[in-house]
This record gives structure tokens, sequence and C-alpha cells, in this order.
């Protein structure tokens, strides 16, 4: 939900808009998080969730078991998996384009969260706007900047190091 | 009626909630990232525990205090409270 | 400067804009962070106002009928529940004449327990005498705070208002707001000057006995008011418009001047419906949509001109008044009454307890009326799992 908030706010830097939201229910540590987010030139007025992404980002491989993380994802998009494993691993995805990146060793390494909980949405973000060309890495680093709750310049570094590693 | 209504309309549902969350089948266990674990031989049997499970998770079974793990959440209040340092936790996988 | 924002902080934000002086308040989701922005901003000393932690609703809205009486800019925000245990002071703040503006997410009502949105909530509160407006964007929100503010304190209207935002879809939802310039929102809104207050030295009553001597007329001055307060809301809306660039009145209209089958809608379910316009539009269908901003006073004037010449009427109500149906419905069709050529309006309910409105939900809603001739049924159920 960070990691949206902030390409949200990148995107508005930019001069996009952009309307960002939470799977509505009753958020809880451990369970799935599902966060959505609208881009265009104009403004958005359509307000109901999204069933048919563009564009999927896996922050934890472990949910693929549980959850169908391409559920509805255009054919062509984007899956982008935070795992240290190979993309062909992940073959059963055939029918889209599928990046994988190691997230959590990056975010271990700027110190943001612990071995057992590394907190990836920074650079998951990073890689996520270079892979796709959505947002540049200016508005992106700037935004970083201002959503990261703590550890800012970690984050911001994380993102920076993510985006050109792509 | 302890078995979950499986909705597919209208017809199938009574006519208020009272069986569409029944906790005899939404397993709460499953939100629990922290496992508690009770170390019988330091354990006095003392049912702090018990006292301050806001879930009413832990049972007294023969004088001890036994977590039912199917409803746990793993907020670790009875590790907190326990004089005896007799409960610890492990990560669930 | 522009911002990404949730609809909660843009109520917080709109609050501390319009430099709310008193602000009492008890967390409720999905309001909670209307609270908890606002709480650090008095913290922070970014707000100058006492925020006031309470016990309940009922206590939130006797503490801002309190600090309005006294001649203090309150306010506050709740939903659901909440709003339904405060519902006796709302009936103070009207009979007071206390100029308190209130944010309210809309909640469905339990029980069964739920959190997502419907607009009984708010509707239940029709006849209380408060000026009801609902938003459609986060932008909308902020801007109706302010512009609530100086309907409300006007001397000629003297009511309490509340600002309505759907749970979730507007209140967790963030985006792009344009923070107004606070040097012309003070401009733009005074600081409030009440005529009526009291004070240790000129004690007054707000709730003294009346007989059925002066009941009667206290009652039609409320009223009075509530029609008074119809211009104001216009003025201050096209004001606001000339200041800040973002024009408001009593309804909005999409597509409507040559549309043969109009839709009527509140808030967000009616951004909806403009992507469905649109998309009918370009098949050729000529569809068009009203949005009915302002509930109470309820624009009567502004909606007939509106459904004027269309052929048919579809009225989509996410919310239901039990054993008669849909509440907006209501209120259409009584107004296009005694109008000649009225066409025919046909009540839909979608979307009770946060069952999404998709545009396909929409899109239904319109084939299903045009396949139909006369409106028999008083409610029509869309997505209904038999």
């Amino acid at each position: 939900m960070v990691a949206s908030k902030a390409l949200a706010n990148a995107l508005m830097m930019e001069g996009k808009w952009v309307q960002t939201f939470p799977e509505y229910g009753v958020e809880r540590r451990g369970a799935p998080v599902v966060s959505f987010t609208r881009i265009d030139d104009k403004r958005i007025y359509l307000r109901c969730k999204i069933y048919e992404p563009d564009h999927v980002v896996v922050m934890d491989p472990k949910l693929m078991g549980a959850v169908d993380v391409t559920g509805g994802l255009k054919s062509g998009g984007w899956v982008i998996i935070n795992s240290e494993k190979d993309a062909k691993t992940f073959r059963m995805l055939d029918k889209f384009r599928v990046r994988t990146f190691d997230a959590s060793s990056l975010a271990l390494k700027y110190g943001l969260g612990s071995k057992a909980a590394p907190i990836v949405n920074m650079p998951m973000l990073g890689a996520f706007a270079k892979i796709t060309g959505f947002v540049g890495l200016d508005a992106l680093l700037k935004a970083v900047r201002e959503e990261s709750p703590i550890k800012k310049d970690e984050n911001v570094q994380a993102a920076k190091e993510a985006y050109e590693s792509m | 009626m302890s078995e979950k209504i499986e909705i597919r309309g209208e017809r199938d549902m009574p006519v208020n909630a009272m069986s569409l969350g029944l906790m005899t089948w939404n397993k709460t266990g499953s939100w629990r990232n922290l496992r508690p674990v009770i170390d019988y031989e330091r354990c006095t049997g003392c049912m702090i525990c018990w006292k301050f499970c806001p879930d009413a998770c832990i049972n007294i079974e023969n004088e001890r205090p036994v977590i039912d793990l199917d409803y746990c959440k793993g907020c670790g209040i009875c590790v907190e409270e326990c004089p005896k340092v007799a409960i610890s936790v492990v990560k669930e996988e | 400067m522009k911002k990404v924002i949730m609809g909660n902080h843009a109520l917080s934000y709109g609050a501390m804009m319009a430099r709310a002086q008193v602000i009492p308040a008890y967390p409720i989701t999905p309001q909670t962070e209307v609270v908890g922005l606002l709480s650090e901003l008095c913290a922070d000393g970014l707000l100058d106002a006492k925020f006031i932690k309470v016990e309940s609703e009922h206590s939130a809205m006797a503490a801002a009928i309190g600090a309005s009486a006294v001649g203090a800019r309150a306010f506050t925000a709740t939903s659901a529940q909440g709003l339904a245990l405060m519902h006796e002071m709302l009936h103070w703040a009207v009979g007071a004449r206390l100029p308190v503006v209130l944010g309210n997410i809309n909640r469905a009502m339990g029980p069964p327990w739920t959190i997502w949105t419907d607009q009984n909530d708010s509707l239940s509160q029709r006849d209380t005498g408060l000026i009801q407006f609902y938003c459609e964007s986060n932008q909308e929100v902020l801007d109706t705070v302010i512009q609530a503010f100086k309907i409300s304190e006007n001397e000629k209207v003297l009511l309490p208002s509340m600002i309505v935002l759907d749970a979730f879809v507007l209140s967790h939802t963030s985006e792009v707001v344009d923070m107004p310039d606070q040097k012309l929102v003070d401009e733009y809104l005074p600081s409030y000057k009440a005529r009526y207050r009291v004070h240790p030295s000129d004690p007054h009553s707000f709730g003294a006995l009346t007989t059925p001597d002066a009941y009667y007329e206290l009652r039609y001055k409320i009223e009075r008011s509530m029609m008074e307060a119809k211009e104001l809301i216009k003025k201050a809306g096209e004001e606001f418009g000339e200041v800040f660039g973002r024009k408001y009145g009593l309804i909005e209209t999409y597509q409507t001047e040559d549309a043969d089958f109009i839709i009527v809608a509140s808030a967000t379910v009616a951004g909806t419906a403009r992507t469905v316009i649109d998309e009918l539009r370009a098949q050729g269908q000529k569809v068009g949509l009203v949005r009915v901003r302002v509930f109470r006073p309820f624009p009567f004037q502004e909606i007939r001109q509106a459904l004027k010449g269309a052929g048919k009427v579809v009225v989509i109500d996410r919310n239901i008044s039990f054993g008669h149906s849909g509440i907006f419905f209501q209120e259409v069709k009584a107004g296009m009454y005694d109008q000649p050529d009225r066409p025919p309006i046909f009540g839909y309910i979608a979307g009770l307890g946060g069952r999404d409105v998709t545009p396909d939900t929409i899109k239904e809603i319109v084939a299903d009326a045009k396949g139909k001739q006369k409106s028999e049924e008083n409610i029509i159920w869309i997505g209904l799992k038999p």
C-alpha cells in the first residue's frame, strides 16, 4: 500500500491522474493484501475494483500458491515477482511477460526490515518503474522519500539501485 | 448448525447472519504468524496466561494451560504475561 | 499545490483549511484516519484547534454543539452506528440553529456487521434538518468542507451540514487533490462571528422549554432557512469556482441536453455512470446523467429542469427504505409528480453493503429499463443472487 501511494505520488508529479486503493477489507498482519492503482492522462471517474489489470507486482512469492495473482491479468501484461529465482521457474505464467527481482536481498542490504520480514515495497517499486517505464527516476525517488515513513535515505537508495539494476 | 453454509444466493441464507460467520468453522488460528509454545518444565499452572488471553484460547487440562491453536492468533500476550517465562514463540511456516 | 491524499484526509485538510477551532471526535472504521490526522495536526501545532477525545459519538456532537454555542467553529466526523448514536444530538444542533460541520463516511448499518459502503446511515438522518452533501471525489470532499462552513454559518441559514463520502471507495482511495491556497481560503471563509451565542457575561439558553405558542413558528423558520440555503449553496459553489476554479451546485448534469434516457445517481456511483455514458454514447445511445450533490435541501427545480424532455429516467439507489423503495427514487418521483409530460421513472437498488457497482452493473440497469415500457415496481433489484 505504501508502494502504491508512492507510485501514485510519482505519477502525479509527472502530470498524470491516479487513483490508488487497497482491497477494501479488514487488514491484518500476515494476511495477503491487494492494492490497486489506476493511471490516466485525464481525470478518472471510474470507481470500482480492478478486475482486469494490465500488470501485477507480487511482493511475496509465497502468495502464489494461495492467491491467483494473474486472475484477470491481460495477456502480454507484466508479472514482476520478488524472487531470487530465475523468471523461467514461473513457467505457468507463459501467457505473460515475467520478470523476477530479488528485492528481499536488496532490502536487507539497506537495512529495510528484518531477515524474517524484509520490507521490499520501495525496491519493488524501483524495479516496476524501470520495467514498465511508467515513471521516471527523478519523480520516483522524490515520491519514495516523501512516502517512506522511516529510513528515507535507505529506501531511496534501495529504489534507485533496483531501478538501475533492471 | 455448525456447518458452513455455502452461499449461492438468497434462498440459501437464514433471515439473519447468525450462521454466516460461525466461529466453529472460522478458525482464526490461520491468521497466526507466531505460535506460542509452553515449556511445561517451567509452567507452574498459575493460569495467568488463561486470564490474559483476549481470545479465550487457553484451556485448562489437568490443571495445566493448553493453547487452542485452532483459534490462537499469536498476539503474544501470554508470552508477555507469564511470570515464569515459560511461554516462548516460534515462527509459523 | 497538488497532493495524493485519501478521502478521509481530504475531510481533515478541509477542516484544517477552514480553521476549525474545536474538534470533538470518536474513532470508528472507516472514519478513523479523519480523526487521526486532525489530532496529529493539532498536536503538531499546524492547526490551532482544541481536539477533544470524547467517549461516544453522542458526546462528540454534544461537545460540538457546546463549542458552536459559544461561537467557535466546530467540526466532527463519524460513520454508520456512530452517526446513529449521534442522532439525538443532530436534532439538537438543528433546533438550536448551530452551524456545526460533520463528515460522515457512508457505511452500511449492522447487524450483520459490515464496514463497507451504502447510504442508509446518512439517509436515516433525512428528517433531522441537516444540510446533506454527497461527494464524488476527494477534491469535492475537501472543497465542500470549506463551502459547508460558509453556508451553515450564513445568518440566513444557521443549520448544521453533513458531508458524505462512500466508505473505502472514497474514504480509503488516494487520488490527486489540488490543495487550495490558505490565504484564498481565509478570504473566502472569514472567521465565524456568531450572532447568537452564550457567554458568561451574556447568558442565554438554546434549548429552553417552548410552548405550542412558539414551537410551530420556530419550525417554520428552520424550513425557511433550508429554502434560503438552496440559493446560498449555489452562490457559495459559484464563488468557490471563481476563486479556486472548481464550480459546484445542487446537482451536476452530464450529457443531458439531448438525452432521451437519464440516469440519476449520487456519490461515486455517479462517477462510474459517467464512464458508462461515454461508452453508450459512442454506440449512438443518447444517455445522460444527473448527479444529486445536495440531498437536503432537495433540489426540486434543478431536477425538474434536467429531466424535462427525457423519455425515460432511472434512479440508482445505494440505500433502501424498507417497505417503500430506494430513497432518492422516492424523492425524484415525488418531485416529478405534478410535471406535465413526466417521464416514466424506474427505481433500482444496487451496491448495498459495499457490493461493487461496476460499469456492467450500470449497463445492466440501462438495458433493463430500456426493455420496459412502464415502471410498475417500486424496487428493481440488480445483481441479487436468487
